[in-house]
């Protein structure tokens, strides 16, 4: 069950967040940004902290009620992912919204690149694509 | 009188040149018209040179009807190659002369060539005696296009209006032709490209009746 979907660009900023769940909290924008530019600090700090050298941030947060998974690309961008904690691998599901996001994003010459997203294409085809994941 | 000397080694350089241009082989004037036939294009390749293309525009000119008007140049520029390409390939004996000839023609091989499927539909405008509409269901051009609000109007086929264009003007068949969304229930991006024709084709359609 997925509950949300953040992503942050090369900077740290919020490019694109998205609730699937009406179980979660209503945040302000402001929050939304805080949050994200929280996690990409966080992330940079735990991937020069690490007792190994060369390590990647952090890639999967586990708490009481929820999961955050990190996926981060070749460019520098995240997809946070927050799901229910029983859910285990998400790989497949990255991929896909990795996908979506190349396909309906990075393909639009109406979108600058690390600018906020908007999309209806992208919008359409992430909500088909989790309306599936998470069932009727 | 210096010059009685050095012309002469000139003009043995510029031999060597041309002799070694021939003796290099086939050039791309040389190879087979048929090769290419059926050959297709990744279209994430042509996504992203399309987008470019996009952008390219948008930065020159002012405007919704300025920036249709400079994508179906550049469609008419590649019609018009096109055009010459696919009636070789056809192979067939006569010219068409009458406008359903020409209009099935782009609707077949025109859309088949390009996109490797027939346009979804061909119809004749009820309203106006020199207007017809070729539809199709899922442009791939623009697949991954999201125009937005600001832009609502422009539909970014207008290339293919211009390819279309071309095709018409290369049959001696000068028309006007436009790019439209038309949603349908199942096909939110559904594209009608919209051919007006010239009076004097209508009038040489009545005559050969």
């Amino acid at each position: 069950m997925i509950y949300s979907l953040y992503i942050v660009n090369k900077a740290g900023g919020l490019v694109y967040q998205k609730d699937f769940s009406d179980n979660l909290a209503k945040l302000s924008s402001n929050e939304y940004l805080v949050l994200a530019g929280t996690f990409h600090g966080v992330h940079a700090i735990t991937s020069k902290i690490s007792p190994l050298y060369n390590s990647s941030g952090i890639e999967m947060i586990e708490a009481e009620k929820f999961k955050l998974y990190c996926f981060q690309t070749l460019t520098g961008s995240k997809f946070l992912l927050i799901t229910a904690p029983q859910q285990n691998n998400v790989d497949p599901y990255m991929k896909r919204i990795y996908d979506i996001y190349s396909d309906f994003v990075m393909k639009n010459p109406f979108h600058t690149p690390e600018m906020p997203i908007r999309s209806d294409q992208f919008d359409q085809s992430l909500l088909k694509l989790i309306k599936n994941i998470n069932g009727p | 009188m210096s010059d009685s000397v050095n012309t002469p080694r000139l003009s043995t350089n510029s031999s060597i040149y041309t002799e070694q241009r021939v003796a290099r082989g086939k050039t791309i004037l040389d190879r087979n018209l048929n090769k290419t036939r059926g050959a297709e294009v990744s279209l994430s390749a042509q996504s992203f040179l399309f987008s470019e293309m996009l952008q390219y525009t948008q930065k020159r000119v002012n405007g919704i009807q300025d920036l249709e008007r400079k994508l179906n140049e550049f469609g008419y520029r590649v019609g018009t190659r096109m055009l010459e390409l696919l009636t070789w390939r056809e192979k067939v004996a006569k010219r068409e002369t009458r406008v359903l000839g020409v209009l099935y023609f782009i609707h077949n091989v025109v859309w088949r060539s390009l996109f490797g499927k027939q346009a979804d539909s061909l119809e004749k405008s009820t309203e106006n005696e020199d207007e017809y509409m070729i539809s199709d269901n899922d442009p791939i051009l623009t697949r991954y296009i999201s125009v937005p609000k600001e832009l609502s109007q422009l539909n970014c086929n207008a290339f293919v209006a211009g390819i279309v264009e071309a095709c018409l003007d290369g049959y001696q068949f000068p028309a006007r032709v436009t790019a439209h969304t038309v949603p349908i229930d199942g096909f939110p991006q559904r594209t009608t490209i919209l051919i007006k024709l010239d009076k004097e084709v209508l009038q040489r359609e009545e005559l050969l009746k």
